[in-house]
């Protein structure tokens, strides 16, 4: 490890263990009411007791991120393709995408419940809702940046319009697309708790509304904790297939 | 008065290497005096459409032919043109009139068996050296294991090797625009089309780039159409100088380079260089 891992590693621990150090010191301290605000303690004793319930109500949650996530990846690059492709396709198409996405997605929740009913389904329509956009405008924004000097290399070598597509603008979009995927994934957690809250049988978020109505704030805190570590476990398995897809992105920036 | 040394041309003895390009032409076997051309370039008119304006005339009238086996360097003023007239010869953009053939050939449209190098190395970043070598023979539906290892000869040629599995990210700009030589090399080009190629490097790795061209000319036979602003490295690199004039642009002189091969820095110094280069100044209107 040189000098650099160990401080990239050290500051980060020392920040976080600053802030629950305080927390932790403020609440016994000031004898702040465990419901209005439990220690950091309290959270973890909340968590190791309910492992098993916040273990079972992570993996609807997980799933419901997960598959929005990737239906939004699925759908929304091959149309990202095809608006920046196509005059027509653009004009006809991306009005109706600016417009439907100015639409508050907490707002749409309920009539999506209407349609898909209270089990998963639902959730994994909303967090696609929410994860869709920005991978259609980054992926597209990478469409359009291709380097001018790249399509004029395959021009003069007649590549076809499909090369050109797979060879040129394609990988060139690749650091664009994952800029949005990061983007998208964290809010597609975000789209799963919503549709959780708004209704449903299950799920983190619908730990969280419990024991929140229970007053039972150490475990509403720990679903919280644990939603946050989900955000990041899918984000970091975003930034990982970054890596294996765009391995040249991690040589020679200096 | 033939000279004792060997001229970059393809009938000359001394090509055994496998990188060497496969330039054929009607000429060979015929007495030098008086050959058919390789390139020929009669009366190439570009003018370009402006709304609401007067035509804006880039390139007036330019004619003259290019020998096989020839670096021919169009030498003139910024925006004057010779950038269009490069990109007409090469097939990119279509001239307004006039005669373009290559072999005997008319260019109206991008030619695959020409090489390109622009002003820019161009490298995609997510393919390695060797791959970035190999893009057009995958373009052209020939990357076998022939082309990988005439791609290594060339990087080897450039002084690359041990870089082929490297990015494009981690060279310098000068490695960059050498991998970009080989890339526009590795198809056996007929024609070499170079714009500006060593305009964005620093003045020593700029002469570097010009020794290493006269040395892959020697080594593969290229025929060469180069453009440059920069007087002393037309002389320096060419068999014949064309000076463009200032837009709209004709050719302002035409200046055989007779310097011999092979040449190293010291011929900067020579007298026959510093005249060469004095009368392309005069061609520019720099020097009296």
């Amino acid at each position: 490890m040189t000098f650099r891992d160990v401080r990239n590693t050290i500051y980060p621990v020392i920040g976080i263990t600053i802030v629950l150090l305080g927390w932790q010191l403020y609440t016994d301290l000031f004898g702040i009411n465990r419901i209005v605000l439990p220690s950091p303690l309290d959270i973890v004793w909340a968590s190791i007791a309910n492992w098993e319930a916040l273990l079972r109500e992570s993996w609807p949650t997980f799933l419901e991120s997960i598959l929005g996530f990737a239906l939004a990846v699925v759908i929304g690059i091959p149309f990202a393709v095809c608006v920046a492709n196509s005059r027509v396709l653009n004009l006809t198409l991306y009005p109706i995408l600016i417009a439907t996405q100015s639409i508050p997605k907490v707002a749409v929740a309920p009539i999506i419940l209407v349609w898909f009913g209270l089990g998963m389904q639902s959730k994994l329509v909303i967090a696609f809702l929410v994860a869709f956009f920005p991978i259609v405008v980054d992926t597209a924004a990478g469409m359009r940046a291709t380097p001018a000097g790249l399509l004029e290399l395959a021009r003069s070598l007649r590549a076809s319009p499909l090369q050109v597509f797979l060879k040129v603008q394609f990988p060139a979009a690749l650091p664009f697309i994952f800029a949005g995927a990061k983007v998208a994934v964290t809010l597609a957690v975000i789209g799963a708790v919503i549709g959780e809250f708004i209704g449903s049988v299950g799920g983190l978020g619908n730990l969280l509304l419990t024991a929140n109505s229970q007053l039972d704030s150490p475990l509403a805190w720990a679903a919280l904790v644990w939603l946050s570590a989900l955000g990041v476990l899918l984000f970091a398995t975003v930034v990982i297939a970054e890596r294996i897809v765009m391995p040249w992105s991690e040589v020679g920036h200096h | 008065m033939r000279p004792a040394f060997c001229r970059p041309h393809p009938s000359c003895p001394d090509r055994t290497l496998t990188i060497q390009n496969d330039v054929q032409i009607e000429t060979q076997g015929r007495p030098d005096s008086a050959p058919v051309p390789f390139g020929h370039f009669k009366d190439v008119r570009q003018s370009f459409k402006r709304s609401g304006q007067a035509p804006l005339v880039a390139i007036e009238n330019i004619s003259f032919d290019l020998k096989a086996g020839h670096l021919v360097t169009l030498l003139g003023p910024s925006g004057c043109g010779k950038t269009t007239f490069l990109k007409i010869v090469g097939g990119l953009i279509s001239a307004s009139s006039g005669t373009i053939q290559i072999n005997g050939r008319d260019v109206a449209e991008p030619q695959p068996d020409f090489g390109v190098v622009f002003q820019q190395a161009n490298l995609m970043p997510w393919r390695t050296v060797l791959k970035n070598v190999l893009f057009p023979m995958e373009i052209l539906g020939r990357s076998d294991a022939t082309a990988t290892l005439r791609a290594k000869e060339l990087l080897a040629l450039v002084g690359l090797e041990g870089f082929e599995q490297s990015y494009p990210a981690q060279l310098s700009g000068g490695m960059q625009q050498r991998v970009a030589l080989c890339r526009a090399l590795i198809h056996k080009p007929k024609l070499l089309l170079m714009d500006e190629p060593f305009g964005a490097l620093d003045e020593l790795t700029r002469m570097e780039m010009q020794d290493l061209l006269l040395d892959i000319r020697v080594k593969t036979g290229a025929t060469v159409m180069f453009v440059t602003h920069s007087i002393s490295e037309a002389v320096y690199i060419s068999d014949v100088v064309a000076v463009f004039s200032k837009r709209p642009s004709v050719i302002a002189d035409y200046i055989a380079v007779d310097l011999p091969y092979p040449r190293s820095a010291e011929i900067r110094y020579f007298p026959e260089f510093t005249d060469l280069e004095h009368r392309a100044g005069r061609a520019l209107g720099i020097t009296r």
